[in-house]
C-alpha cells in the first residue's frame, strides 16, 4: 500500500437501476445482523401521473476525511487508517453509541451479538487483499467505482476529474469520500424543496 | 457551636425564631426520635422498593446476556431512556449541593433544616445516575476503557470526546459531594452516638471519628466545611454544563446550541428542588419533624422554583427562536416537528409541567398549601423527565437524513430498569433517614444559639440605652442646678 493512498468511491447514478444487490452483497460479505444495513438504497418518486420519475440513492459510510465519529469516540475505538478508511476496533469499543448519535449520515449500527458498534469499512479486508469491495464487485450496472483518488490513473480519479460530483451534506465539513454523479437533488437534500408539484 | 470566620449575628425572622427558640435538647430529641425503628408500613414500603430494584436487576441481566437489541436502541435512535434517566438523576443531584453549599456561602438561613436531606439526596441521586451509563453500554465489562488508567500499551481514552469529560465531571462531583456530606454529618453522628446504645452506638462511634466537640475540632470542622462548600459551588455549575455538552458538542438539530449549559443547569436545579419538596413533605410527617422543617422552608423552595422555572421557560423560547433565526432547514423543521409531530404530547406536557405549573407559586395562598406544593413538585419531576426524553429522542429520531427518520419507544426492559432506578433511589433515601440524623442538628442548634446571643445583645443594648438616658438626664439636671 502506497503511503498517500486515499480510497474513495464514486457512485454513478446514471447507471444505477435500484436493484439493491449492493445491500444484499454487503450483508452476505460482512455478516451484517438482521434489521440493520451498512449499505442501503433509498428510493424516491416524484411528479404527477403520467410525468413521474424514480430516483435512487445508494448510501453507505462516507469514510469521511474529517470523521465526527472518530473525534467523539470516548475510548479511541473509532480510528482512521492512513489510507482514509475509518474503522472501529472491536476489542476497544465499549458500545456507548455516541458515534451513532453524532454521525450525520446514520450509517452506524449496533451488532446485537457482539454488542459493539459497526459500520461499512469499504470492505477493508478485501481491499487489503487487492480485491474490490463486495458492493462494487456485485453492482450489475457498474454504477459503483472504487479506487485510490490520489492515483491520477485510477478510474475514481478520472471520474472525479471529468464529471460533476456531489457529496452528501457538504455543509457538515466532514469531507465525505463517497461521491455521487447525477444524483437527484431531492434525494440528496429533501429539505431543499425542489420538488415540482 | 460552629465557628464561622465571620460570625452571623443578623437578627432572625419571626419564623426562624420559632425554630430557634426551642431548647437545644429539644432539637436533639426531635431529631433522635426520628431514628426509632421504623413501623411495619415503613418496612413494607422498603420491601416494595427493593422488589422494584430486583426487577430491574433481572431486566439488566437479561439485557447483559441477550444484547442491546432488547432495549430497542438502534439506528437512528441510539440513545434512549437510559440516557434520559442518567440526565434526570444527575439533575436531581443538583439542588442538594445548591442548598447545602451555595446557600451556605450566601448565609441563607432557611437551608439549615433541609440541607442534610438535600445532601443525602444528592449523593444517592448521583449513585443512581452513575448506574445508567454502565447499563447503557453495550459491553459494560470493559467500561474501564473510558478511564485514564496507566497501561503498558499507552491506550488512553480520547480526551476530545465529551463523554470522557462527563466521566471526570460526574466523578469529581460525586467525590466532593460525599466528602461534604460526610463532614457535615460528623458532629451529628457524635450526638447520635452519645444518645444511642448497642450496635447503633458502635456504628456511630466508628463513623464519628472520635468527635468530642472540643473547640479545636469545631474550628477545623468549620474551616473544612467552608472550604468544601467553596469547592463544591463551581461543581454545581460545571457538572451539568458538561452533561449538556455531551449533546451540545454533537451536531444534531436540537442538540447543537450554545444555550445548552445554562439551560441544563437551571433545569437541573428546577428538578432537584421539586424532588426535595417531594421527599421532604412526607418525610417531616412520618418522622415527626414538622417543628424543624417548617412551611417557611418549603415556601422558600417554592419561590426559588418560580425563578428556575422561568429560566427553563426562557430557554424553551430561545431554542425555538434560535432555530428560526439560524435559517437552517433542519433546525426549523425540527422545532416544528417537536411541537407537532409524534412526540408532541411529551413536548406540551413538559412545557406545561415545568413552566406553567410552578408559576402558580406566585400566589402566596398556593405556595403555602402543602398539598398543592406536592402536586406541582411531582408535576415538575415528571415534566423534567419528559424534557430529557424530548431532547434526546426527538433529535435522534429526526436527524439530518429524512430517509433515516424513525421512531423509538421504550421496551419492557427499559421500563423495568427505570423502575429500578426509582426503587434504588427511594430505598436508599428511606434507609438513610432511619439510620442517620436527617436534619443537621448542629446547624439548628447554632441558629438557636445565635438567637439567644442576639436576644442577650438586644437586652444589654436596651440596658445600655437606658443607662445613657439616665446619664443624660443627670447631666441635664446638673447643668440646670
Amino acid at each position: 500500500m502506497k503511503k498517500d493512498t486515499r480510497w474513495a468511491m464514486v457512485i454513478d447514478l446514471r447507471k444505477c437501476v435500484g436493484c439493491h444487490s449492493c445491500s444484499v452483497a454487503c450483508k452476505a460479505e460482512n455478516d451484517v445482523p438482521p434489521s440493520v444495513f451498512r449499505s442501503w438504497v433509498k428510493i424516491i418518486e416524484k411528479g404527477k401521473y403520467p410525468n413521474v420519475s424514480k430516483s435512487f440513492l445508494p448510501s453507505l459510510c462516507n469514510n469521511c476525511e474529517n470523521p465526527i465519529c472518530v473525534r467523539n469516540c470516548p475510548v479511541g475505538a473509532s480510528y482512521k487508517r492512513e489510507d482514509g478508511i475509518v474503522l472501529v476496533d472491536p476489542h476497544r469499543c465499549i458500545g456507548c453509541k455516541y458515534c451513532m448519535a453524532s454521525c450525520p449520515y446514520d450509517v452506524r449500527h449496533i451488532n446485537p451479538i457482539r454488542k459493539i458498534v459497526q459500520k461499512c469499512y469499504f470492505c477493508h479486508h478485501r481491499v487489503d487483499a487487492g480485491l474490490l469491495p463486495a458492493c462494487v464487485e456485485t453492482c450489475i450496472g457498474r454504477a459503483r467505482v472504487f479506487g485510490d483518488m490520489n492515483d491520477p490513473n485510477s478510474d475514481v480519479a478520472k471520474l472525479l476529474a471529468t464529471e460533476p460530483v456531489i457529496v452528501l451534506k457538504p455543509e457538515m465539513a466532514t469531507e465525505p469520500r463517497v461521491f455521487y454523479i447525477g444524483a437527484d437533488i431531492d434525494a440528496m437534500e429533501p429539505m431543499e424543496g425542489h420538488t415540482e408539484e | 457551636m460552629t465557628y464561622h470566620p465571620i460570625p452571623d449575628t443578623r437578627p432572625l425572622a419571626k419564623e426562624e425564631k420559632a425554630v430557634a427558640n426551642q431548647a437545644l435538647r429539644e432539637i436533639d430529641e426531635q431529631v433522635m426520635q426520628s431514628l426509632k425503628p421504623p413501623s411495619a408500613a415503613y418496612r413494607g414500603l422498603l420491601a416494595l422498593l427493593l422488589l422494584f430494584f430486583d426487577l430491574g436487576v433481572v431486566a439488566f441481566t437479561f439485557q447483559y446476556f441477550i444484547g442491546m437489541g432488547v432495549a430497542g436502541l438502534n439506528v437512528p435512535v441510539s440513545w434512549g431512556v437510559y440516557i434520559t434517566n442518567f440526565v434526570f438523576w444527575v439533575g436531581i443531584a443538583h439542588s442538594g449541593t445548591l442548598i447545602s453549599a451555595i446557600l451556605f456561602l450566601f448565609r441563607t438561613r432557611w437551608r439549615n433544616a433541609i440541607s442534610r436531606s438535600a445532601e443525602a439526596m444528592t449523593v444517592i441521586a448521583v449513585m443512581t445516575a452513575g448506574m445508567f451509563p454502565l447499563i447503557h453500554l453495550g459491553r459494560v465489562w470493559v467500561f474501564y476503557y473510558i478511564l485514564p488508567y496507566p497501561n503498558y500499551r499507552y491506550l488512553w481514552p480520547n480526551f476530545k470526546s465529551p463523554l470522557v469529560w462527563d466521566v471526570v465531571a460526574v466523578g469529581t462531583y460525586f467525590t466532593v459531594s460525599v466528602m461534604f456530606f460526610y463532614l457535615g454529618l460528623i458532629p451529628d453522628l457524635a450526638t447520635a452516638r452519645d444518645r444511642s446504645e448497642g450496635r447503633r452506638r458502635a456504628l456511630y462511634n466508628f463513623l464519628s471519628l472520635g468527635w468530642t466537640g472540643r473547640y479545636e475540632q469545631w474550628r477545623h470542622y468549620a474551616r473544612g466545611y467552608v472550604a468544601l462548600a467553596a469547592l463544591a459551588t463551581p461543581l454545581v455549575i460545571s457538572v451539568h454544563s458538561v452533561v449538556s455538552w455531551d449533546f451540545a458538542m454533537s451536531i444534531l438539530p436540537g442538540w447543537h446550541t450554545t444555550i445548552f449549559a445554562p439551560y441544563f443547569v437551571a433545569g437541573a436545579i428546577h428538578s432537584g428542588l421539586a424532588m426535595v419538596i417531594t421527599l421532604l413533605v412526607p418525610l417531616r410527617k412520618v418522622l415527626g419533624l414538622e417543628r424543624l422543617i417548617t412551611l417557611r422552608h418549603l415556601e422558600s423552595m417554592a419561590q426559588l422554583m418560580i425563578f428556575t422555572g422561568l429560566i427553563v421557560g426562557y430557554a424553551y423560547v430561545t431554542e425555538a427562536f434560535i432555530s428560526w433565526y439560524s435559517g437552517d432547514k433542519f433546525e426549523r423543521q425540527f422545532v416544528v416537528w417537536r411541537a407537532m409531530g409524534s412526540y408532541a404530547p411529551f413536548f406540551w406536557l413538559m412545557l406545561f409541567f415545568n413552566v406553567v405549573a410552578p408559576l402558580t407559586f406566585f400566589f402566596k395562598r398556593l405556595r403555602t398549601d402543602i398539598a398543592w406544593l406536592v402536586v406541582v413538585a411531582i408535576l415538575v419531576n415528571i415534566g423534567m423527565w419528559f424534557e430529557r426524553f424530548v431532547i434526546i429522542v426527538t433529535s435522534l429520531s429526526h436527524g439530518f437524513l429524512p430517509s433515516s427518520w424513525g421512531l423509538y419507544a421504550p421496551r419492557l426492559v427499559e421500563y423495568l430498569i427505570t423502575l429500578m432506578s426509582f426503587g434504588f433511589f427511594f430505598f436508599l433515601f428511606l434507609s438513610f433517614v432511619k439510620l442517620f440524623p436527617a436534619v443537621a442538628m448542629n446547624e439548628l442548634k447554632e441558629l438557636a444559639l445565635v438567637s439567644s446571643i442576639h436576644e442577650h445583645q438586644q437586652a444589654s443594648a436596651d440596658k445600655q440605652s437606658e443607662a445613657t438616658a439616665d446619664t443624660e438626664f443627670r447631666l441635664e439636671q446638673r447643668e440646670e442646678s
